[in-house]
């Protein structure tokens, strides 16, 4: 099994507070990997560290075959070439329409002629489902069809490995059904890779071959979706059952209570 | 005890602000070097002068007119009093082209546009675009902010000259229509005594200087602000203040520099 990214025993933080601590994983190639824990778990965080958008303290990150904590900004830039990513809420360019947030990467980085980026734009679009709306505003759309043109502009270069931040956060049942699903056949029809950072356990399980979860700046368990459903360490079952109850509480650590009502 | 913890915040307070000098020097540097690449893409700066200065113009013209009403009216009443009303076409044309045309516009400039560029940039990184534009290998400062900048050089002088010409239609309006001082007079004299180079050209260097100026510490706002709705509107309010007492000083300096010597 080839190895799309590298991160080897990386520290980073943010100020004093350390979000990454001696983080070690590899990212397998050619599939839909979820990246899943807790809120402030350092998902986010891992997602910036492979895009180079946040230098590491210490470690090692590699990315397709590029260095990114050694690589200098032409070749963070040509490294960036080679990916795609998806923001949580689409990050779409407010001022453009959506034809041409689709078209932006393709005008910026190729030659290609006007007409022939028309028809690679709506070829994006309609494997998304957007064909429709190209001529609309990103005011003009929903949330769930913000994220979808986002994943058309995404892959607007035929990119070799696609993250996801939080795809299916605020969708409802059926938008979450649909990028869930493009997910899986987009990476398919490419033959790329996918990081999906997310904590949507139902939606991610269906369409992921191999899941991490990390927990307290360290990868906590990983295999295939029924390896983790399997897996009998406590943060596990408590964070795929949502218990309320388990290693992670509830409250955040106060003095006792009596103390406060005194 | 307390001595000590205000000699530490003078000390934190002048560290930050000579970085925060730093900062803006470093950046407005990287404006220029980006300049020459941002000229081979004249697409995006006519989108941004049609933003810039196209929208600016109603608020230059009616107040460059107004200027010039007032500039009549006080002119006219000053120089009745030694009997040189004549003059009051020069007085009005080299008060707008010295001073108050470059300023005034260049104040209005900072209200209008430079609020809104920082306002737009601020919101775009609210909105994660300029960070998605990073993924995409496409550097925001080449791509968004040196544009605007150059959109705003170009503007601001073509607006000064602008205003500093309706205020002369306004000043003439007052002055020779309602009141009645004697056309020829007052655009011989103002012919005579105005010197393209010492006053009409200087006029101009200040307006571009201002643009680059205020151009600059709206963009550096709206590029470095808060990513929340608070921050956008702080950086909003200290792109006025901050670009309004940099026009003020700035003049003085090049007013002592171009006329005193």
């Amino acid at each position: 099994m080839g190895v799309v990214a590298q991160i080897k025993n990386v520290d980073f933080a943010y100020g004093e507070r350390f979000i990454l601590k001696d983080f070690s994983v590899n990212i397998p190639k050619g599939k839909v990997v979820s990246v899943m824990g807790g809120s402030g778990s350092g998902k986010t965080t891992l997602l910036r560290l492979m895009c180079g958008q946040h230098p590491v303290s210490r470690g090692e990150v590699s990315v397709l075959g590029q260095n990114i904590v050694k690589a200098t900004t032409p070749e963070l830039y040509a490294f960036r070439k080679r990916i795609g990513v998806l923001f949580q809420f689409g990050a779409l360019f407010t001022d453009l329409s959506v034809f041409d947030n689709v078209a932006f990467p393709l005008r910026e980085h190729s030659n290609l002629s006007e007409a022939t980026i028309r028809d690679l734009v709506l070829l994006k679009l309609h494997a998304v489902g957007l064909r429709g709306a190209a001529n609309l505003f990103p005011a003009e759309i929903s949330g769930g069809m913000s994220r979808r043109v986002a994943l058309a502009r995404a892959i607007a270069l035929d990119p070799e490995l696609i993250f996801y931040d939080e795809p299916f956060a605020g969708l409802d049942p059926i938008s979450l059904g649909i990028t869930a699903t493009l997910i899986k056949t987009l990476n398919d029809a490419l033959g790329a890779t996918s990081i999906v950072i997310t904590h949507d356990i139902h939606e991610s399980f269906q369409i992921s071959d191999h899941v991490i979860v990390i927990a307290n700046g360290s990868v906590l368990a990983e295999g295939t979706p029924a390896e983790i459903s399997a897996n009998q360490d406590p943060f596990v079952q408590q964070f795929i059952h949502g218990k309320p109850e388990g290693p992670v509480r509830f409250h955040y650590p106060a003095k006792d209570l009596k103390e406060d009502f005194a | 005890m307390s001595a000590v913890a205000s000699i530490s915040r003078l000390g934190r307070a002048t560290i930050d602000t000579v970085s925060g000098l730093g900062a803006f020097a470093k950046f407005v540097l990287n404006l220029f070097v980006l300049l020459p690449k941002s000229l081979l893409r004249p697409r995006l700066i006519i989108d941004q002068i049609h933003f810039i200065g196209n929208y600016s113009l109603v608020i230059i013209v009616v107040s460059g007119l107004f200027v010039g009403f007032v500039l009549g009216l006080q002119g006219y009443y000053t120089l009745n009093r030694y009997g040189a009303e004549q003059a009051l076409g020069l007085l009005v044309a080299l008060s707008l082209v010295r001073e108050l045309g470059p300023v005034v516009s260049a104040l209005l400039f900072a209200g209008r546009a430079g609020t809104s560029l920082t306002a737009e940039i601020g919101l775009m990184k609210a909105g994660e675009q300029l960070a998605a534009m990073e993924m995409m290998a496409v550097d925001p400062k080449s791509r968004i902010l040196a544009p605007r900048w150059v959109a705003g050089l170009i503007s601001m002088p073509i607006l000064a000259a602008l205003f500093s010409a309706v205020g002369i239609i306004g000043g003439y309006v007052v002055g020779v229509l309602l009141i009645g001082v004697d056309s020829g007079a007052f655009w011989s004299q103002m012919q005579d005594g105005v010197d393209v180079m010492n006053d009409v050209a200087n006029g101009v260097i200040k307006s571009i200087v201002f643009g680059l100026a205020v151009n600059a510490i709206a963009l550096y706002q709206g590029y470095t602000c808060q990513p929340t709705p608070e921050g956008v509107s702080r950086a909003t309010t200290r792109t006025v203040v901050i670009a309004s007492l940099t026009i003020l000083g700035l003049d003085f300096v090049l007013t002592a520099l171009m006329f005193s010597v």
